[in-house]
């Protein structure tokens, strides 16, 4: 096991660098003149144009003027330096202040997803055939083809404007009430999802062999259901939610946008539309550690919760 | 079951407390979307104190759903048990509730089955496994239920049995493994044990092994066993008596040596004849033609008639009777004397 966290961890080293090259020369390679697109449409004097070339190290040129500034931005990334947007403000700053929010999100998701999902899958996997798993079935399949982008402003609309349950935007420094319903909806493609895995799972299990010798043990059926099916049952379910906590920490682009919440998905958006290089390269440099991090975290749970698995 | 109500009981006089356990005209269905499948249809056995009695037959032949049936972890749909008794110590196991039915599961009949890998949890330590019914059925304590576990691992033979405690099933052979579910059904020290094709998943060697096991742990504990299995070299050197199932049906029940020399049902005739023989290589193994019969659609008369080399029109139109042949011998054939007088076949 020591020796897989280790060779996980050099892997880990090996995809970083590769995945923020890749960014950061999709970002930067392409760009004519980055100091115009820097400026937008006012004019560039002399005097700025030198101390902008000076900073950016411009003046080396092609490829290995490009690898020069990517080594010198890693440099400074590995020292906790993430740079600063074109705006001028520092990236550290700005994911300081929209993580906390993703975080909130991710986690208001992911509890409607454990409590709901979970919870009705195993219900209905007990049940199976029954009137609760045929309309949990229906209900899933709406959720899951019902897109995002549809499902957000339909909530907003009918639970935020129409009805007033809810606040239909959250603005700066959201607090958990208004954070609920966008957590809902971001929540329920995984609550669907996470349903339709357990109540499978479950319904699986219920036949294993394993449970016939349980019973022939003499095991009641509320101990053979509840120690044995649901610990095999959970497996894969688990594993599923530690990958969707990791999608989730990276923020959600649709959802904060419609909602108007101040994460990472919002920032990381409006980098990409103002064509912000340093700010995108930025926050998915950050994401990409997220997400090595997460699936290391998952592969690393699902040995523990499955002995037959031994990395070695 | 009106066809074949009236049926003399088999084998050996009941003793003066009944048999210890007794299956009588036992009717199972499978309804499924398909159709009704009948698939076990008038099965009578009995059991009593430490004999060993051997259930014989092909795939399909109804030998696991009766044992499961007694065990009561047949799952009701798609089975429906339609008529028949399993009494068991004079008590009619089906007019139980499901919790009474519970307490004679594990602690008076326990069970082992073919696969130990798949039948047993896959994510707990053995030890834990074993322990756990002593401590959900007889509230010992942690400590007390490891101690346990570990004299049964020794019981049945695993070596260093406390250290292999907190190993999985997956880290174990498949002989092993096995020993770990016998230690398990051993737990509550019951008296009938069914042991479901123990053998079937293992290497030849490990078979007789595990056999030689069970008949060791038979006789030292004074239990009861049904063995079901679908190989007659199996059952030879542990069984005292033999029931051979065909449809669903007992055909014939005779005791090991008598139906060895001179089996009197043309379907055990048959399977003993197809065991390939060391005094005659070089011959074509003889085989029983056709394969089993459909159980949504059994064969009119008797269901081996379209594979019964004596077969006659009688077969196709009555359903055969057991016939006692004397020494607690049955066989349900017309022709069952003339079987069993065939030498020459």
């Amino acid at each position: 096991m020591f020796r897989f966290i280790v060779r996980r961890l050099l892997q880990m080293v090996v995809a970083f660098f590769g995945t923020t090259l890749i960014v950061y020369a999709l970002m930067f390679a392409g760009q004519g003149d980055p100091i115009q697109a820097l400026a937008g449409e006012r004019p560039v004097t002399a005097a700025q144009r030198a101390y902008l070339t000076e900073k950016y190290h411009l003046d080396a040129t092609g490829v290995g003027g490009f690898f020069y500034r990517y080594f010198d931005y890693i440099s400074n990334l590995l020292r906790g330096n993430l740079g600063e947007s074109l705006t001028g403000r520092s990236i550290g700053d700005i994911l300081a202040g929209a993580w906390p929010v993703t975080i909130k999100l991710a986690l208001i998701a992911i509890a409607v997803a454990v409590i709901f999902g979970v919870t009705a899958g195993v219900l209905a996997g007990i049940r199976r055939a029954s009137i609760f798993d045929n309309a949990t079935l229906l209900l899933t399949l709406l959720v899951l083809g019902i897109p995002t982008i549809v499902l957000a402003p339909l909530a907003q609309y009918f639970l935020g404007v129409k009805w007033q349950l809810f606040p239909p935007t959250s603005g700066a420094n959201p607090d958990f009430y208004a954070l609920l319903l966008p957590g809902i909806v971001l929540g329920s493609l995984s609550l669907a999802t996470a349903l339709r895995l357990t109540r499978t799972s479950v319904a699986e299990n219920l036949r294993a062999d394993y449970v016939r010798t349980a019973r022939s043990k003499g095991l009641p059926r509320r101990r053979v259901v509840s120690v044995h099916v649901l610990r095999n049952s959970l497996i894969p379910v688990i594993t599923f939610l530690g990958v969707e906590v990791g999608n989730l920490m990276s923020g959600a682009i649709i959802t904060e946008g419609v909602f108007n919440i101040p994460g990472v998905g919002f920032n990381l958006f409006r980098g990409i539309r103002t064509e912000d290089g340093p700010l995108v390269v930025g926050i998915v440099s950050v994401l990409v550690v997220v997400y090595l991090i997460s699936n290391l975290v998952v592969d690393i749970l699902y040995a523990v919760l499955d002995p037959r698995i031994r990395y070695e | 079951m009106s066809q074949h109500a009236v049926r003399p009981t088999p084998a050996s006089p009941t003793p003066p407390g009944g048999h210890l356990l007794e299956v009588r005209d036992l009717h199972i269905e499978f309804r499924t979307g398909e159709g009704v499948a009948k698939v076990i249809n008038g099965v009578s056995y009995h059991l009593d104190p430490g004999e060993t009695l051997a259930v014989l037959g092909e795939s399909g032949s109804g030998k696991s759903v009766t044992a499961q049936a007694i065990m009561g972890i047949l799952d009701t749909p798609p089975a429906h048990i339609s008529s028949g008794q399993i009494r068991y110590q004079g008590r009619d196991l089906l007019g139980l509730s499901e919790e009474q039915r519970r307490q004679v599961r594990g602690k008076e009949i326990a069970m082992i089955f073919q696969d130990a890998l798949s039948a047993l949890n896959p994510v707990f330590p053995v030890g834990w496994q074993i322990g756990e019914t002593l401590r959900q059925r007889l509230g010992m304590s942690r400590a007390d239920a490891r101690r346990r576990a570990v004299e049964l691992m020794d019981l049945v033979q695993i070596p260093g049995a406390a250290k292999r405690l907190g190993d999985y099933p997956h880290q174990f052979s498949g002989g092993m493994r096995q020993r770990v579910m016998i230690a398990m059904a051993l737990a509550m020290e019951p008296k009938v044990l069914i042991a479901d094709e123990p053998t079937t998943a293992l290497d030849v060697t490990v078979q007789a092994q595990i056999m030689d096991l069970l008949a060791d742990l038979r006789r030292d504990l004074n239990m009861a066993m049904i063995l079901i299995t679908h190989d007659l070299g199996v059952v030879a050197d542990v069984a005292d008596r033999i029931a051979v199932m065909y449809a669903g049906r007992i055909v014939e029940h005779a005791d090991v040596r008598s139906l060895y020399r001179a089996p009197a049902h043309p379907y055990t005739k048959g399977l003993l004849e197809s065991i390939p023989r060391l005094d005659q290589r070089g011959g074509k193994l003889s085989t029983i033609r056709g394969l089993p019969p459909n159980l949504m659609r059994i064969p009119s008369g008797c269901p081996f008639h379209p594979r019964c080399p004596y077969a006659q029109q009688v077969c196709v139109d009555v359903v055969p009777h057991d016939l006692v042949l004397g020494d607690g011998r049955t066989s349900a054939c017309h022709f069952a004397q003339e079987v069993r007088d065939d030498r020459a076949r």
